[in-house]
């Protein structure tokens, strides 16, 4: 737990360093006026894919809970493309994603709660919706 | 260069480079301390589901995953907060609390499309954008080229509409 706190702190102020916390700084690169953004994607996402593949490849298990170090892939589907569309359009309307949500609390922009909720309210919908559809 | 200008676009970076690169790399960092820990490859949308497990009673927040891993997702969010607020109360240049001019509605609404979509979608701009493109999983980039088209698309229109901020 306490490592999962450290990781998320320092997520947390890779968020807020970056702008990422801030939707007017999405909007900027959203509509072409900053491109910063791409960096933050990429720098992130080179920094994971150096570790999992280092940690595939070479290393054993996990110390703390034992499990084999695994790559993140999930099953294709249609719902990973509808998904997809929904998430785009709600992120080109409000400029914030779930992890940047919760640093823009953390920097003090209060009115981010209005997003946050939204966020619940929809992830609530779709898994009563989709609970009535399997059933 | 030229190219750029025909877009209409006279600086591609007026906020400059490196908080971007700073910032990500830091995001990049945190999952990997979690990762190399535990082997979990966090993300931060599965969140809204495992929490509303405590709250709710409908089955899909209450699968094993779900409740397996909520108590650990609230203290990565609470995490991500604390972060966040070391930078922008104590680290940074001009110390203290920043609010959105974006308004009320467009968060909102937003952000319900947001929450339905990163859960059907399985992920978000961590979990698939980070996680998933660092693994280079196929469904993951599928998954970013989608939503950042259509975030791209949803934005320039929302701005041609006159909506700002």
């Amino acid at each position: 737990m306490p490592v999962v706190f450290v990781g998320g702190l320092v997520f947390g102020l890779g968020l807020a360093i970056s702008g990422m916390a801030r939707p007017e700084v999405v909007l900027d690169f959203l509509q072409f006026e900053d491109f910063g953004l791409l960096f933050v994607m990429g720098g992130a996402a080179v920094v994971t894919g150096i570790a999992f593949f280092v940690a595939t490849t070479f290393l054993d298990r996990a110390p703390l809970t034992g499990d084999a170090y695994t790559r993140r892939l999930k099953e294709f589907d249609s719902n990973v493309v509808v998904g997809g569309v929904i998430f785009g359009v709600g992120w080109g309307v409000s400029g914030i994603c779930p992890g940047a949500a919760y640093a823009s609390l953390g920097i003090g922009n209060v009115p981010i709660l209005w997003a946050i909720a939204g966020m619940f309210v929809g992830a609530y919908a779709q898994g009563v919706l989709r609970g009535r559809l399997a059933g | 260069m030229a190219d750029l200008l025909a877009l209409g676009i006279a600086e591609p970076f007026p906020r400059g480079v490196l908080p971007y690169l700073v910032g990500g790399l830091l995001v990049g960092l945190g999952v990997v301390i979690i990762y190399l820990a535990t082997g979990i490859a966090a993300g931060a949308s599965t969140f809204l589901e495992s929490t509303l497990s405590y709250v709710s009673g409908v089955e899909r927040f209450n699968r094993h995953t779900y409740v397996q891993s909520r108590d650990w997702r609230v203290v990565f969010t609470l995490g991500i907060v604390a972060g966040a607020a070391v930078w922008g109360f104590a680290l940074a240049p001009d110390p203290g609390a920043w609010t959105t001019d974006v308004q009320p509605w467009r968060l909102l609404g937003g952000g319900v499309l947001v929450g339905i979509g990163t859960r059907l979608g399985k992920g978000c701009t961590s979990g698939h954008g980070v996680c998933g493109v660092g693994s280079l999983s196929n469904t993951s980039l599928a998954n970013v080229a989608t939503f950042l088209a259509f975030a791209i698309g949803t934005a320039q229109l929302v701005g041609a509409l006159g909506v700002s901020p």
